[in-house]
């Protein structure tokens, strides 16, 4: 289809404010009278808290009022579980324990809140807190997964038998049949650490209460206002129309941004009601390494079986999940995680069965990738180790196992992270891998440039890793489109966003339909007065819910848009065009009305208004889909190591994506490109070290590193479009898509520039360090 | 507590202003002056987020006290341009995609400003260097590096 504002790279809308100071994040906003917050915080992972004195803290001059657990009294009780627990599903075992505003009896990790300070400033708020004395009983602290679940573990919930926070079994086919067919099997133990989101801004909460106009305002670093405004009202015995959450601009969230509640999202509100004044909290960094939620830890006990030709019979992947003191998220990593090891390949037999381990880490829930990076790398791992067994091309043994064009939809016949059936809905997968290998001159680098590259002593190797992401999950978002006098368009919806550029594509959604200049069509997200019914952005689900739902909600409005047009300039709806702000006779030009007379007249001051007609030129529609839409792609790069330093620099890195329609390339591109450095912490630089104790011994960017402009490629992106058929404009998520297949890629590349190393990373992330301690090992 | 009368000149404001010795310069810019565009990310120097310019050169304004500012004149974002008339670094990035979220993007506007000053014609490496002070956890950076090479662009049709 032709379009004229979809798919094109438009400049974004959102940044003349952002580039000039003038978009308001959360810790911008300013009252008069405004007091400032800071937590006491857990030294210990584990620990009985037998006495929490405050009275010092409290005479502190400046301060105003210091909570702990007991001055909560009957308002302290645990979080509501973010994500349901699961419904349907045969056999699972879940137990839901939720994270507390503070900490009333017991310490469960690092970090976890004892008691909040409240004052004139953030200065005398951190003064104070250190006033506070604690009296701990240290317990003996759970990190290690599989003693964890050992029936002598310590426990982290003592009213638990054990640390088993879940348990599900999953399979298609016969995987023990299938094994016995097979000329080849392996097995290995496959582990991957954490690692933190890192946004560049931290979390924060202002929260303003008006007790005469009994109305609660709460600006929130969250990704899902709306949920956050529906809990609140709940807890705090308001209505929902009496609170208005706001999540302004969003200096990145990558999954840890969304929970229900923070701790101190829940008491930041509380505070400002009980003290009746304006009061914020903004989370420092190290803070945020210890009260921000992270992810990826599990452990992988895995087997693949194949035949001579490489073409894979079955699976068996049984793994742990760690997910910290508390599982709010309920399953939805490990399920995700399950849901990638088959990856995109058709593969007919597949047993899996993971099980979640209480430990006293700080809570895991989504960052970007949440749970698929850990899948793809160990099907990538064992792809490789198979090619290698059998004497194959790291290509094509993919090339063999990738689900065929007219397969679609593949049914991979187990449940996804929605409790939905897990089906691939379309793709053209070889058509993908074969533009990566084409772009990054495959053939020819391994033929040609890699044996004269190697015979000059240099280490180069080359990596190709495809990857599926689901996407664009329900179960519904909502956006409402309404054409002003002025001739602009407005869009409401009700999704935060936090860079992904939601100003703009959506803007773009609007100005296909209704003909009008991107720039003129002003969008809003995150504003519960603005729009109040909806999820949040997650599961790289915005562009796909939120944006069929504006597409929805702007067909309608065109619809009215030409209905009235129509009666005005005395032509048939067919004969009229919408561009540049007017409707016009497609063949008589000069006779047009503009959109903003239009809706001057859809909304008259006077005079009847025919029976069973809506005024304005306005709409709001909604938009679930049947079941996510699930993106393909493929990476590859060439690197070169050094082998005395270890480190390893990235000559080349291509990356061909196919994620349905592209409503702005730019900043799809984008996207992939965050996702690729993110990817790439994971693999070589960001790993979160706990020592023994549970203490992070590197919580802070001084320690944690993150990848700089020196450390990342150029990254050359090539785009393919198969519309997804479950929704009307045809996209698919991207936004996590680029983290994941980098660590696989990344082991791949390494493994193949060391060939003459025997050695296998079978663990994530790595580092300089790591791997030399991995190469020594093997070779002593 | 002791506190000094101090006088700082912002944006080419000269501001007036008594403060206590601990409160740091990116606290005071941002909570004193309301000059929020300046964003703090880390409060330990590492991330360049509160980078602003220091009597021309950049600093992070996280690792200063508002009091060593006395006499010196500091260019925050809001100095450089404006919504209706962006400086030409701000408009490369627009074209450029060089920013998402946009929270890393004034310190990263305030760092390159200056090192186009000294360098006008930066090759890719050089404009790499000269930005990796300055984490962004949006962007993979590439953008933000083309954007550089934008605005050198404009720069140099300007004279
Ligand atoms: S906030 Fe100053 S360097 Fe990070
Ligand atoms: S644009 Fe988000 S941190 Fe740089």
């Amino acid at each position: 289809m032709d379009r004229k504002y979809i798919g094109k790279r438009v400049v974004r809308n959102e940044d003349p404010r952002l580039l000039t100071g003038q978009a308001q994040f959360v810790d911008d906003v300013q009252f008069p009278g405004m007091l400032h917050a800071a937590f006491l915080r857990s030294e210990y992972a584990h620990a009985r808290v037998l006495k929490v004195d405050v009275s010092k803290a409290r005479e502190y001059p400046g301060v105003v009022a210091v909570f702990t657990a007991e001055d909560m009294g009957r308002d302290w009780f645990p979080g509501p579980p973010l994500v349901s627990p699961p419904p349907t599903v045969k056999d699972v075992i879940f137990h839901s324990r939720r994270q507390v505003p503070l900490v009333k009896d017991k310490v469960r990790h690092a970090g976890e809140a004892v008691a909040v300070v409240i004052a004139e400033s953030r200065y005398i708020a951190e003064d104070a807190a250190e006033q506070i004395e604690v009296e701990y009983e240290p317990l003996e602290v759970v990190l290690d997964l599989e003693k964890a679940l050992a029936a002598d573990s310590p426990r982290v919930h003592d009213d638990l038998e054990s640390n088993l926070a879940a348990q599900l079994f999953q399979k298609k086919g016969d995987y023990e049949a299938a094994r016995k067919e097979a000329e080849v099997v392996i097995k290995r133990r496959i582990v991957i650490e954490r690692g933190a989101a890192a946004a560049m801004e931290n979390r924060g909460i202002v929260a303003q209460w008006d007790a005469k106009g009994r109305h609660l305002t709460v600006w929130d670093t969250t990704q899902a206002p709306i949920p956050i405004r529906n809990g609140l009202a709940a807890r705090l015995g308001l209505s929902e129309s009496q609170v208005r959450v706001i999540a302004p601009f969003i200096g990145g969230g990558f999954g840890p941004k969304i929970m229900m509640f923070y701790p101190e999202e829940m008491l930041i509100p509380w505070v400002a009601m009980k003290l009746n004044r304006p009061v914020k909290w903004i989370e420092d960094r190290r803070e945020n390494f210890y009260a921000t939620t992270q992810e990826r830890g599990q452990v992988h006990d895995v087997e693949i079986a194949l035949d001579r030709d490489g073409r894979i019979l079955g699976i068996k992947d049984d793994f742990i999940h760690d997910t910290g003191a508390y599982d709010p998220y309920g399953l939805t990593i490990p399920i995700n995680t399950q849901c990638h090891v088959m990856g995109g390949y058709d593969i007919k037999n597949f047993s899996s069965e993971f099980r979640v381990a209480f430990t006293n880490r700080i809570i895991a829930t989504p960052v970007r990738g949440a749970g698929r990076p850990q899948g793809i790398f160990v099907i990538e791992r064992m792809l490789d180790l198979a090619a290698r067994e059998l004497g194959m091309d790291a290509a094509e043994i993919r090339r063999r196992n990738l689900i065929q064009p007219h397969a679609f939809p593949y049914q991979h016949e187990i449940v996804d992270q929605a409790f939905a059936p897990l089906v691939l809905d379309s793709g053209n997968y070889p058509a993908v891998l074969d533009k990566a290998l084409e772009m990054i001159g495959y053939e020819k680098f391994v033929k040609e440039e890699q044996p004269r590259l190697r015979k000059e002593g240099k280490y180069v190797g080359i990596a190709v890793a495809p990857f599926i992401e689901t996407t664009g999950i329900g179960p519904y978002e909502g956006a409402r489109v309404t054409v002003e006098t002025s001739g602009r368009v407005n869009v409401a919806t009700g999704i935060g966003t936090q860079g992904q550029g939601h100003f703009t594509s959506f803007a773009q959604v609007v100005a296909e339909q209704i003909g009008i200049k991107v720039s003129d069509v002003r969008v809003t997200t995150g504003d519960t007065s603005e729009f109040h019914w909806g999820t949040g952005t997650f599961a790289s689900r915005g562009a796909v819910v939120a944006g069929n739902a504006v597409h929805a909600a702007s067909s309608i409005v065109r619809g009215k848009i030409l209905k009235l047009a129509s009666k005005v300039l005395g032509a048939p709806e067919a004969e009229l065009e919408l561009e540049d702000g007017q409707v016009r006779i497609a063949d008589i030009p000069q006779k047009s009305v503009s959109l903003g007379e239009l809706a001057a007249l859809a909304n008259p001051l006077r005079g009847a208004v025919e029976p069973g007609t809506e005024p304005g030129l306005e709409s709001t529609a909604y938009f679930g889909p049947q079941y996510g839409a699930t993106a393909f792609g493929t990476h590859a790069m060439i690197v070169e190591t050094d082998p005395e330093t270890m480190m390893v620099k990235i000559r080349r890195y291509v990356v061909a994506e196919d994620c349905g329609t592209v409503l702005n390339p730019l900043i799809l591109e984008g996207q992939i490109h965050g996702g690729v450095s993110m990817g790439l912490g994971n693999s070589y630089y960001e790993k979160l070290h706990y020592d023994e104790n549970g203490q992070l011994l590197n919580a802070s960017f001084a320690d944690y590193l993150l990848v700089s402009s020196t450390e990342m490629p150029r990254i050359e992106v090539g785009h393919l479009e198969t519309p997804s058929p479950l929704n009307e404009l045809g996209t698919k998520g991207v936004g996590e898509a680029g983290a994941i297949p980098v660590p696989a890629l990344f082991a791949q590349a390494v493994q193949n520039a060391l060939h003459d190393r025997d050695f296998e990373i079978l663990e994530m992330p790595l580092s300089p360090n790591g791997l030399f301690e991995l190469l020594n090992k093997e070779t002593e | 507590m002791q506190t000094f009368q101090r006088s700082v000149t912002v944006n080419g404001e000269r501001f007036e202003r008594t403060v206590e010795p601990r409160l740091l310069l990116s606290d005071f810019l941002r909570h004193e002056l309301g000059l929020t565009g300046t964003h703090v990310g880390c409060e330990h120097g590492i991330c360049g987020a509160c980078s602003v310019l220091f009597d021309g050169q950049p600093a992070r304004s996280c690792l200063m006290f508002a009091a060593q500012a006395h006499e010196h004149e500091i260019v925050t974002v809001e100095g450089l341009g404006t919504i209706e008339n962006l400086h030409p670094v701000q408009q490369a990035f627009r074209e450029a995609h060089g920013l998402q979220c946009g929270f890393c993007t004034p310190g990263i506007l305030t760092t390159v400003t200056a090192f186009l000053e000294r360098n006008p014609n930066p090759d890719e490496n050089e404009i790499r260097e000269a930005i990796s002070g300055n984490l962004c956890r949006c962007t993979g950076y590439q953008h933000i590096v083309d954007a550089v090479k934008l605005a050198a662009k404009k720069l140099q049709a300007q004279e």
